[in-house]
């Protein structure tokens, strides 16, 4: 299997007024060919950003500090801003959060599509070749390709949220990012939404896909690793059916603890949740960034800052209940 | 509590009402016991929020009658209504004045009692309340309602709506703009809020599990009617209606894996 994606070190925040706020720090992630990566995390933990400095998408006030993004062999901070422009849609595509206005209302979707590749190509493929494509691949899609001729306000929720994966996978990039595209939707339309992006990688579509969510129940249904951020730092990765089986950090089990199964014996047990609320970046605690919410805190938890290491096979953690 | 008989609420659209009619609310009728928190399930546009406006008087219906204990609501003087039936909304953001710092946002609640209360007396409800919900007044008060997080935001709605002290309150999807941890937190304060004080509660929502998890009895509205109404259990275990059977069926759970064959 061939590394995919290969991020290390990376470190990058925004510029503000009150001062430079690390939103992700020395964050080091790996996707090899064929495999769905969860990331999961509260709202403000750096998901998003870690995404957008995984692509290259470094606008200001977003910058990058330190470390290095390698998609399919291409070092994205030795290319220039033009030049990462054009590998947006071709190497790496993003769905973004709300994906559900990304598209142009004025536009028909298949005038959309043109757009989208007369940016991408210097010399433009006519328009039956691209209707033929679009048309390919809606159909592997699950979507009727009446649709190109509709303009968005005529889809469903769903559809649209199919007809963006569709224009973002048009030009058949090996490496898609997923920033949560199913908060949006009901249960339904996310059950098929979920069944569409395990198929897009099972059939080889693209190559790798790195799925953006806070709901670690949905990341569960198709992720084959997991990695769990917390206030822009990652505190464990691992293989999906390893954390949930037995998750080792105290963050990632408060996690699963908030979870709100539908079980019968859900009525009885009273969950329990995480209290405290996530750190202010500008000004992050000291030592480990979880110690102030965290119900097994030790002092050393408040000194240093425990770093992600490997404490059993394929099992990374970064907390002192496991190093030592 | 509340009786609600034959609800139902059309909107028309287009110039004058002339355009197509839309049947928001169909016919819909329930009870609400004293103590019990009620969900109301379904999906997006099945007409959910209506009912909750409806039931606050902030929407008049077109017809069917809502009793609040056996007297219509339509004859009670609105300030004296809301100060029985409070509601948490969605979005807290879109909830409070974002101009007013939290202290005046709260304060003013208090316009809706008929008696002159205190500044001391406001200071010291204030403060109880936000204790109550685990907020630390120091950390809210002063602020304006931008420099709060979602959950910070929604249980200050709670704590506005427990200032009041209502008998009713409606949760109109109240923990779908906060994080998984936090929205525990909120639920187990709802729970609370029935179990100790004697609340009804009125909990909208289109998360089945999450209804579950709150509620006694749970009715699922489809399509502006009321397709099924069952206490949890029986809805879990013996969903009748084809739309409850795919809501349960659909929905991620955390110890099982969808299931996906490859066409």
């Amino acid at each position: 299997m061939s590394l995919v994606l290969e991020a290390r070190h990376i470190e990058g925040g925004y510029n503000l007024g009150a001062g430079f706020l690390k939103a992700v720090d020395n964050c080091d992630l790996y996707a090899y060919e064929g495999e769905i990566v969860g990331v999961a995390g509260e709202s403000g933990c750096g998901k998003s950003t870690l995404a957008k400095l995984i692509m290259g998408f470094t606008k200001p006030p977003l910058k990058l500090v330190g470390g290095k993004s390698i998609v399919d062999g291409i070092d994205i901070y030795g290319l220039s801003w033009k030049e990462r422009r054009s590998l947006w849609g071709k190497v790496v595509t993003m769905i973004p959060q709300a994906s559900m206005n990304a598209l142009n209302p004025t536009k028909r979707i298949r005038d959309i599509i043109f757009d989208v590749v007369k940016e991408k190509f210097p010399i433009p493929p006519s328009k039956s070749e691209v209707l033929d494509m679009a048309k390919k691949r809606f159909e592997e899609i699950g979507l009727d390709p009446v649709a190109l001729s509709m303009y968005p306000i005529e889809l469903s929720g769903g559809m649209k949220q199919r007809a963006v994966i569709a224009v973002s996978t048009l030009l058949n990039p090996s490496f898609l990012i997923a920033d949560e595209p199913t908060s949006a939707l009901d249960v339904s339309t996310q059950k098929l939404l979920l069944e569409l992006l395990y198929t897009l990688v099972r059939k080889k579509i693209v190559k790798t896909l790195i799925f953006i969510s806070h709901d670690i129940v949905t990341l569960r249904q198709i992720c084959d690793k997991m990695c769990i951020m917390y206030a822009g730092e990652i505190l464990e990765i691992s293989d999906t059916e390893a954390i949930m089986n037995r998750p080792l950090h105290p963050y990632t089990k408060g996690l699963m603890e908030s979870v709100i199964s539908l079980s019968p014996s859900i009525r009885k047990t009273t969950l329990k949740g995480i209290p405290g609320a996530p750190p202010n970046l500008l000004n992050p605690p000291s030592g480990c960034r979880f110690h102030p919410r965290c119900p097994y805190a030790m002092p050393v938890c408040r000194k240093k800052e425990p770093s992600l290491r490997e404490v059993e096979e394929g099992r990374f953690v970064a907390c002192w209940l496991h190093l030592r | 509590m509340l009786r609600v008989e034959n609800l139902t609420k059309i909107f028309r659209t287009g110039f004058l009402g002339k355009g197509e009619e839309i049947i928001a609310v169909n016919e819909v009728s329930f009870l609400l016991r004293k103590g019990e928190i009620l969900s109301l399930i379904g999906e997006s546009g099945s007409g959910k929020t209506t009912v909750a406006r409806l039931i606050l008087k902030l929407l008049r219906p077109t017809s069917g009658h809502i009793y609040y204990k056996d007297t219509d609501i339509w004859d009670i003087p609105s300030k004296t209504y809301w100060r029985k039936i409070q509601a948490i909304f969605q979005d807290p953001y879109a909830s409070f004045n974002s101009f007013y710092k939290v202290d005046r946002i709260l304060k003013n609640v208090f316009k809706l009692f008929p008696d002159k209360i205190s500044e001391e007396e406001k200071d010291r409800k204030i403060y109880e309340v936000l204790e109550r919900i685990g907020l630390d007044p120091k950390e809210v008060l002063g602020k304006h309602p931008f420099e709060l997080s979602g959950g910070q935001m929604q249980r200050l709605l709670l704590a506005r709506c427990l200032i009041i002290d209502p008998e009713v309150i409606i949760a109109d999807e109240p923990t779908s703009m906060i994080d998984a941890s936090m929205r525990v937190i909120l639920l187990n304060i709802l729970k609370e809020l029935s179990n100790k004080a004697g609340k009804s509660i009125i909990f909208i929502t289109h998360d089945i599990s999450q209804a579950f998890y709150v509620s006694d009895r749970v009715l699922v509205m489809y399509r502006g009617r009321i397709v099924e109404s069952d206490s949890v259990e029986h809805i879990l275990f013996s969903p009748q209606h084809p739309y409850t059977k795919r809501l349960i069926s659909d929905v991620p759970k955390l110890h099982e894996k969808f299931k996906f064959t490859l066409t």
